[in-house]
């Protein structure tokens, strides 16, 4: 997502990427990022509220137009209203996706073999 | 406050993400300066949650994901900003669809876009968003040579001032 913001802003066009991982963000070199501290799948915040939805889509609109310069980041501080383990949770898969189920077969294989 | 980038991710995957750099290629500063007013400007969102309407469109290639796990489907969408919440449906292979199916404003915030329209925080929002299946990292080519232009002329086409980008 950080690569197609490039692209997007090379061709002429401001971006801003909102993001559970800011940090990963900065090092694809997205031109405008917003953080937000939620689970994957909701960046714009907990299903039923549109109040955070407005926080989040809000303060993005507001990096895309006013970011002085390359690079900048602004992080939302919102607390998720779930605790964590559950989070954690609540937002995975029901089963591993492919590259996971093989990242965690080759592990597993790595793990096995005496080195 | 500081956003803890890894605080839903398995500790184990964390190294994958992190202190990887930039792609090649792509260590340079791109930056398009957004010179009018966000009141007179035409916004667009693109989301990576694997969108598609129900009623009209083809689900993104999952099965193929599943045969070929270095492999995500490079295809597109276009969600017209009036669809019915119920006629979306996600293929994303990496994260819980509960929540989007519930209320896909979490991924793809299409009413509360339009509400700030109406409250003329920005001068208007594209007719249709933009969604992929933001699985790309391991296969950018053909997000380089085929996708992005696509997705380029489109919101050229429609005369887009800045986009909003939210990945999975």
């Amino acid at each position: 997502m950080p690569v197609l913001a490039r692209w997007i802003e090379a061709a002429g066009i401001p971006t801003v990427v909102v993001t559970m991982m800011p940090a990963v963000a900065q090092e694809r070199k997205a031109p405008r990022i917003v953080g937000v501290e939620f689970p994957f799948g909701l960046a714009f915040g907990m299903p039923g509220d549109a109040v955070m939805h407005r926080q989040v889509l809000e303060l993005s609109l507001r990096v895309l137009a006013g970011a002085g310069s390359f690079g900048t980041r602004i992080d939302l501080d919102i607390e998720w209203p779930v605790p964590l383990r559950d989070a954690y949770k609540a937002w995975q898969p029901k089963e591993p996706s492919p590259i996971v189920r093989k990242l965690l077969s080759t592990l597993a294989r790595e793990r096995s073999t005496p080195s | 406050m500081i956003v803890d980038s890894y605080r839903f991710l398995p500790r184990s995957f964390r190294p994958l993400y992190e202190g990887r750099g930039p792609f090649p290629g792509e260590e340079a500063p791109v930056w398009a300066p957004f010179e009018k007013r966000l009141a007179a400007s035409r916004i667009a969102l693109l989301t990576s949650a694997g969108i598609y309407v129900k009623s009209s469109q083809a689900s993104f290639d999952v099965e193929r994901e599943q045969r070929e796990p270095e492999w995500g489907d490079p295809s597109w969408r276009s969600i017209p900003s009036n669809v019915e919440a119920a006629d979306l449906e996600v293929a994303h292979l990496h994260i819980s669809h509960d929540d989007i199916r519930s209320d896909p404003e979490v991924a793809l915030p299409l009413r509360t876009l339009d509400e700030l329209v109406s409250e003329r925080l920005i001068g208007s929002a594209t007719a249709e968003h933009l969604s992929v299946m933001g699985y790309q990292d391991r296969s950018l080519e053909g997000w380089r040579t085929d996708t992005a232009p696509q997705l380029i002329a489109w919101l050229r086409e429609r005369q887009v001032d800045g986009v909003v980008l939210a990945p999975a």
